[in-house]
């Protein structure tokens, strides 16, 4: 009797890091980061910028309502978004949604040539050198990703890039539900 | 072209490593002579092979190869040389690289100082890392590889984080390391005496100095941290039990308790099963700790919340050794005998004590910081777990062991006289119950805390002496000079390191008791009263370093009304970063720190500010180094030099037959 009771208590430590194991398990396919937006459901903050690619041209959020659309602040010296920029340049050649560009503390030439070697899926992009449109988004890091309705409401927000996962699950289904 | 050497290098160390971990343990379980002598030159070979990939990476670094993901991320032209150096951990590639280098690094030390151990147990310890090293070697190939190519290369890189440009995190990350990683040199020999299934007092006596080294570095990488926390994060703070923290901190508490059932299980072969168990506990809480910090489970950045994948590596890696070796340890245990028998006042008791203590408090750390994730992953919601949650716990858990730490050293193994310890420490009662009363009465404001907290230093330190005397005094036996002397240093490094904690405990009292903090908006000119000093706001300067642009506040301290020094705080904005960082102006001194912070700009010429008299907050890190300078002197303790030589006179007479 005793000497099963001892031969179980050596087995203490392992059942208990298996239970460990299975939160931490569980824990791997949360983000911690998914802390609810407060600008989630809200209106999308108004801004008014120049466009990079020309200073007389002006980008305006009101210019947007009615349609449901994407705002992508991006920045050449960003290395995530080069990772995300394919995804997106492809996502821009089904035409499901204009994305908008906010160049986020970068220069007009850094960010044109960024944009002639890689690509660009804007419509346009707004340029915010100093960073006081990507302050009212609440941007902390880029790249960020919204994703606005007809109303201008803000209805879903992606920190870091956008995959083609989260296009297909998320995304493409949410936009089709706003569209419809 | 040096990225794809120092690659190639990793595939090759996969290779060394994927023998050293598996025919050297094959060959101790078969008495295969040859195959267990493969263990120390695979070893050195894989540690020369991680030293190449290194070398590779620093050298893309110092080039500034942005066509290299980790180095575009991570450093920039502008960025001075010796962080350059430092960004090569500054990310998470290089810190797996930097993990497997020391972990390489370790193995080549035991492979040297290891002449004396017979070849069985080097060839499954060396073995054991080996199966360590392997994991790690895949999971950085894998999943981490820092060698990784942009192309085209950018022409500038990312800027390694701001906040990791600092002195303090040059050193910080290495001294962790060697640290968390040093434990696993303890865990290999737990698992070759699990396998040999020879646990005794000599298996013991061979993996105590290891784990003194390991701690004594883990000491010294906690304490940076927490001054480098303390002096970059500009709100004067020096712990905050944040996830990251507490990852180096269970390690440390575990390896602690390891110490000291080390000593039990050399001294009086008592405590086996224990020690072992706790050998495993530190190295696989060093694992779990890099899980934590390295999966994304906790705190996540951006590329880990959408890439589970190198969680999942890490966590299978974790439960393959981790689980593996407490399945062994379930396995072989009961086999192992109890060891002496002792009486419940008695050193071993006391020491017994102490390890539970540390336990609990490790267990509850690990408690806190999973508790968020627990209740997230049964979806019973987000919320986290902050310092009060930790004070409470682990305040009323610490306090009985350094109550403890007085008695024990006076304490005799196997059965003591508790009236006769009590006689023996009635004046170091005496002084500490003076010294409790005293202190805040003096600091001019009653409070409990700072009663118990200087009751405890000073119980601590004057046990310590009464202990120290009773061994030096002069009488049959030698004079006092003479008889210090003979005292082994790792007697003296006890001492050493329980009056450290007694400097930390006298740190962390008076802080927490008497700071003064002020946040307040001033304008040109104005002044603020801090403690015995007068801060005045002179005014603002810009400026410009190497890779950012200051803002510089002038600040006159005036004591008495003569100007005594001159502070300069500094908002730093860094062109990678939106969010400047802030830059406190710190006038250390023995008795106390006046911290000035700026906060943000309320008009042309008038600043928040944050001023802070921080009465003895460096006597924090300072008994943290006096702890370490313990274990040094514990290291140097005549019986390991003798066991080396008298081990290495056979080993070469070996040669030369």
């Amino acid at each position: 009797m005793a000497a099963t009771r001892k031969s179980l208590v050596v087995f203490l430590p392992l059942a208990g890091f298996l239970v460990l194991s299975w939160f931490l398990y569980k824990g791997l396919f949360l983000d911690p980061r998914e802390v609810p937006s407060p600008l989630i459901d809200k209106p999308a903050p108004d801004f008014r910028l120049e466009s990079l690619e020309s200073p007389q041209r002006m980008v305006d959020r009101k210019e947007m309502l009615g349609k449901v659309w994407l705002l992508n602040t991006w920045a050449s010296w960003c290395v995530a978004c080069r990772e995300e920029h394919p995804v997106l340049v492809e996502f821009a050649r089904t035409g499901t949604v204009p994305i908008i560009g906010l160049n986020y503390k970068d220069t007009r030439v850094e960010g044109m040539r960024w944009l002639s070697q890689f690509g660009n899926p804007y419509v346009d992009s707004a340029f915010d050198a100093a960073g006081r449109v990507g302050i009212d988004y609440g941007v902390y890091a880029v790249p960020e990703t919204f994703l606005i309705d007809k109303q201008g409401v803000i209805r879903f927000k992606q920190i870091g890039p956008v995959t083609p996962e989260l296009l297909h699950d998320t995304l493409v289904p949410m936009i089709q539900r706003l569209n419809a | 072209m040096i990225p794809e050497i120092g690659n190639f290098s990793l595939m090759l160390a996969t290779a060394v490593a994927l023998v050293l971990g598996t025919l050297p343990i094959i060959g101790a379980a078969r008495g295969n002579l040859r195959w267990m002598a493969l263990a120390r030159p695979a070893a050195r070979l894989m540690f020369l092979l991680v030293v190449v990939a290194a070398s590779c990476l620093v050298s893309s670094f110092l080039h500034d190869d942005f066509s290299v993901v980790y180095v575009a991320t991570n450093s920039t032209q502008a960025l001075p040389v010796q962080y350059k150096l430092a960004a090569f951990w500054g990310g998470h590639e290089g810190s797996m690289l930097l993990w497997l280098l020391i972990l390489s690094f370790w193995m080549f030390a035991v492979s040297v100082f290891s002449t004396h151990l017979p070849r069985e147990m080097i060839a499954r310890i060396l073995g054991v890392m080996g199966l360590i090293a392997l994991g790690f070697l895949l999971f950085i190939i894998l999943t981490s590889d820092p060698f990784s190519r942009l192309l085209p290369a950018v022409a500038d890189g990312n800027d390694l984080n701001p906040l990791l440009q600092d002195p303090g995190m040059v050193a910080h990350p290495p001294m962790l390391y060697m640290g968390y990683v040093g434990f696993s040199v303890a865990f290999a020999f737990a698992i070759a005496a699990l396998l040999g299934g020879n646990l005794d007092a000599t298996w013991a006596r061979w993996s105590r100095p290891w784990t003194t080294v390991a701690w004594t570095f883990l000491t010294i990488g906690i304490c940076l941290g927490s001054a480098w926390a303390y002096y970059t994060l500009g709100w004067g703070g020096w712990w905050f039990w944040d996830p990251v923290e507490n990852a180096s901190f269970m390690p440390w508490l575990a390896g602690t308790a390891l110490m000291h059932s080390l000593a039990v299980t050399e001294k009086r072969s008592g405590f086996k099963v224990w020690t072992v168990l706790l050998a495993i506990f530190a190295f696989s809480l060093s694992l779990l700790g890099t899980f934590l910090v390295r999966s994304g489970v906790l705190t996540s950045v951006h590329a880990f919340a959408s890439d589970p994948r190198r969680g999942v590596f890490i966590l299978l890696f974790l439960g393959i050794v981790i689980g593996g070796s407490l399945a062994l340890f379930a396995w072989r245990a009961p086999k192992v005998g109890l060891g002496e028998r002792f009486e419940i006042i008695s050193r071993e008791s006391m020491l017994l004590t102490n390890n539970v203590l540390f336990l609990g408090a490790a267990a509850s750390v690990l408690l806190g910081t999973l508790y968020p994730l627990v209740l997230d992953a049964l979806g019973l919601g987000k919320i986290s777990v902050g310092p009060p949650y930790f004070d409470t716990v682990f305040v009323p858990l610490m306090a009985p062991a350094l109550f403890l730490m007085g008695i024990g050293p006076l304490a005799r193994w196997r059965k003591a006289n508790l009236p006769e310890i009590a006689a023996r420490l009635k004046w170091a009662a005496g002084v500490s119950v003076l010294c409790a009363i005293a202190v805040p009465l003096i600091e001019g404001r009653w409070s409990l805390w700072v009663a118990i907290g200087i009751l405890l230093a000073t119980w601590i330190v004057s046990s310590s002496l009464v202990n120290l005397w009773s061994r030096v005094r002069p009488g049959e036996g030698g004079q006092l000079g003479a008889k210090f002397a003979a005292l082994p240093r790792g007697y003296l490094g006890m001492l050493a390191a329980h009056i450290g904690v007694a400097i930390f405990i006298v740190g962390i009292t008076l802080v927490k008791g008497y700071e003064v903090e002020k946040d307040v908006r001033m304008d040109t000119g104005d002044t603020v009263a801090l403690g015995p000093y007068t801060a005045q706001f002179v005014g603002t300067s810009e400026g410009a370093g190497p890779n950012y642009s200051y803002l510089r506040g002038q600040f006159d301290i005036l004591r008495n009304g003569k100007l005594v020094r001159t502070m300069y705080p500094e908002k730093r904005q860094f062109a990678s970063k939106s969010e400047p960082m802030t830059n406190a102006a710190i006038a250390p001194s023995i008795t106390g720190d006046l911290y000035i912070s700026m906060g943000e700009a309320v008009s042309q010429s008038a600043w928040v500010v944050r001023v802070y008299y921080k009465p003895f907050i460096d006597w924090i890190w300072g008994g943290c180094l006096v702890m370490a300078c313990g274990g040094v002197l514990a290291l140097s303790d005549r019986r390991y030099r003798l066991a080396r030589r008298s081990a290495s006179e056979p080993a070469a007479a070996g040669v030369t037959a």
